[in-house]
């Protein structure tokens, strides 16, 4: 009860029964019962933004399944090709195009000795290199590629989009201008323009003893690089300058200005953070959309250099003993569509689950 | 509704503005400019072509030159089919493409939009479910995992249907699949999505009510409705079709633009891998540019700002 309130003492004064509010009761102060100690026991242990996302996610089978899915493909391209006996470059004289399972006559004589030999399980190709590790040296390829593209995305679009929207007036209408004329430009093209035109000056620069590592990565990948990182952020960038024009209206952000912060901070700590959800989705679900793209490119011969192989160039190498080979075909084939589908549902999994707004 | 179109129509000539430029800047990155080849020519031929293209000149008036004669719709010379015109070169494979491209976009709208609506109308059923499954793989295979699993199993294994060319009409059939395989798996989900959008909405039961058919409401209120955010993807729809064919042209070997783009590619045939990449470029900004017109025409509900 406010004293101060004239209004409630009034109100009071008319009311018989308060008059005795005034007088201490004295049940107020005795110990409380069980009863009501029970009534303060928080039912639940409070649940954050993760813990929630997290709680969704798992009820969620078909996105269960397939973040199992990405963790075992992840597994097949990074760990396993560390303890698989061949590698992606190594051609072993005298097995030269075996079927999956197959022996070469040098192993059928180790076995014949009691030795062991590790079965090609896929086969082998035309040089004498196993399928099965080229393979997977493949998908840690795409998968890289889609992974390291996806972040380049991830830094530009969300902070292209986040000044723009938190400066708003002029200084958004330039930038999504800009955005705007590169939404319009067909990406496939001006990809295959600059993979074609960046080999040389790349080349050029990798004779530089400080850009050596460009011929480790290899020009083709760098070029699908800086191609990603020059016209793939942009929806990135609309999806969260659409996010950030509401949140800089919200008032943590007018304290945050009133306490000083600086442009920077607001953007860093107040913004992007409050968006995470929609960051996390939109870079998990562009993860497939880059793989697409980098096994399209090798698959045009524009992607990663020879011996190092990608999904996309071991299917291309696979169509000319077609007739002869077809596994060399369905390996990668399968592989690509399985990592593409296993990351297209999880994003999707994601997406119900912190991020429910974004569905479509 | 008139500022608009000027709007979008100012930034597709940007746009292909910024494309030609960046390929006239690109073409100085190639080592021995638009001129090379396995066997070097001599440096008086080298010296006479230069003069003869005005590569001798400063860069700002050979940009200026260039852009002239691309304006004049002049997209220059290849170098690997001697003293054939780009133009030339596009016009007789352009039809081929835009045949086998044009069956693949009919295909991919009419079996896409079939499939959606089929799917919201059987929603949760067992059809719907198989039809959610199949569009959810459709979209997770790349067309050139499509297109060699095609070949191999019609093709090679079953060999019911013709593994290159387009001689015959069975010919068609597998490219045309290929092609539209993709778009037809996205469609199929975008339709449902809006099928599903629509049905829920008051003049659906407004339809029933007054005493139309099942049928015809179907067909006068909901699918008119639904069909609009398809009409959309049309312009993404040709630009897939177009690149689509870099990877289909060269698996069933059908003599078309994007068979002879990417043997340009690995030809590496400078100006041809120009010209076409400026002419595919002009092409799908235009039609992105046509269909955002169109979309607004017959969708009066959007917001022209």
């Amino acid at each position: 009860m406010n004293q101060n309130n004239p209004m409630q003492d009034t109100e009071l004064d008319k009311s018989p029964q308060w008059k005795l509010s005034f007088h201490l009761k004295a049940e107020d102060f005795l110990p409380a019962s069980e009863e009501e100690k029970e009534d303060l026991v928080t039912l639940r242990e409070s649940v954050n933004f993760w813990q929630d996302g997290i709680r969704r996610f798992r009820k969620n089978k078909l996105g269960m399944a397939s973040f199992i899915v990405v963790l075992f493909m992840m597994f097949f391209a990074f760990v396993l090709p560390y303890f698989y006996p061949y590698n992606y470059y190594e051609q072993i004289r005298g097995s030269e195009s075996l079927a999956p399972f197959e022996y070469s006559e040098t192993e059928k004589a180790i076995m014949a000795e009691g030795g062991k030999v590790f079965p090609h399980i896929f086969g082998t190709d035309t040089l004498g290199r196993d399928i099965m590790a080229r393979i997977m040296m493949g998908s840690r390829i795409s998968l890289l590629v889609g992974i390291v593209a996806s972040a380049i995305i991830l830094v530009i679009g969300s902070i292209y989009g986040a000044v723009a929207a938190y400066f708003g007036g002029w200084v958004d209408t330039i930038m999504m201008r800009i955005v705007d004329i590169i939404y319009t430009v067909p990406d496939i093209l001006l990809i295959i323009l600059l993979s074609v035109t960046l080999k040389y000056p790349l080349q050029k620069l990798a004779e530089f003893p400080a850009f050596a590592w460009i011929n480790k990565v290899g020009v083709g990948l760098i070029s699908i690089f800086i191609v990603f990182s020059l016209l793939y952020w942009v929806s990135m960038a609309r999806i969260v300058r659409s996010q950030v024009l509401t949140l800089k209206e919200l008032e943590y952000v007018s304290a945050a200005k009133a306490l000083g912060a600086s442009h920077s901070r607001i953007i860093r700590k107040h913004l992007l953070t409050n968006c995470i959800g929609t960051l996390i989705v939109t870079t998990t679900l562009q993860i497939p959309s880059s793989i697409f793209t980098e096994t399209f490119l090798s698959f045009l011969g524009l992607g990663v250099m020879a011996p190092m192989p990608s999904l996309g160039s071991l299917a291309s190498a696979a169509l000319d003993g077609l007739y002869t080979y077809p596994y060399r075909l369905f390996a990668p084939a399968i592989t690509i569509s399985i990592i593409i589908l296993a990351f297209n549902l999880f994003g999707d999994g994601l997406r119900d689950a912190f991020d429910p707004k974004l569905k479509d | 509704m008139l500022k608009y179109f000027v709007k979008r129509a100012v930034l597709a000539v940007v746009t292909i503005w910024i494309v030609a430029t960046l390929t006239f800047f690109l073409m100085f990155l190639v080592p021995g400019g638009p001129f090379l080849a396995e066997k070097a020519p001599s440096p008086a031929t080298l010296a006479a072509l230069e003069a003869k293209y005005g590569l001798d000149q400063p860069v700002h008036i050979q940009y200026k030159n260039y852009m002239l004669r691309l304006l004049q719709g002049d997209l220059g010379t290849s170098l690997k089919q001697r003293g054939r015109e780009i133009n030339d070169i596009i016009a007789t494979r352009l039809p081929v493409s835009a045949r086998v491209g044009g069956m693949a976009i009919v295909v991919a709208v009419v079996f896409g939009v079939f499939f959606g609506s089929i799917a919201a109308l059987n929603r949760g059923k067992w059809l719907d479910n198989v039809i959610i499954f199949l569009s959810t793989c459709g979209i997770a295979i790349p067309s050139f995992v499509v297109s060699t699993l095609l070949l191999y199993f019609f093709g090679v294994r079953l060999e019911i249907l013709p593994t290159f060319g387009l001689n015959t009409t069975s010919s068609y059939i597998m490219p045309v699949v290929a092609l539209a395989f993709y778009p037809m798996s996205y469609i199929s989900r975008l339709m449902r999505s809006c099928m599903l959008d629509v049905l829920g909405q008051d003049y659906m039961r407004t339809a029933r009510a007054k005493g139309l058919s099942q049928i015809k409401s179907l067909f006068k209120h909901a699918l008119r409705n639904a069909i609009l955010p398809v009409v959309t993807y049309l312009g993404p729809l040709l630009a897939y079709a177009l690149t689509g064919s870099f990877i289909v042209e060269t698996i069933f070997t059908i003599p078309g633009l994007g068979d002879s783009f990417v043997s340009s590619i690995t030809g590496r045939d400078y100006p041809l891998i120009m010209g076409t990449t400026i002419f595919l470029a002009f092409l799908i900004v235009t039609m992105n540019l046509l269909v955002d017109i169109i979309y607004k025409i017959i969708d009066p509900r959007i917001n022209l700002n």
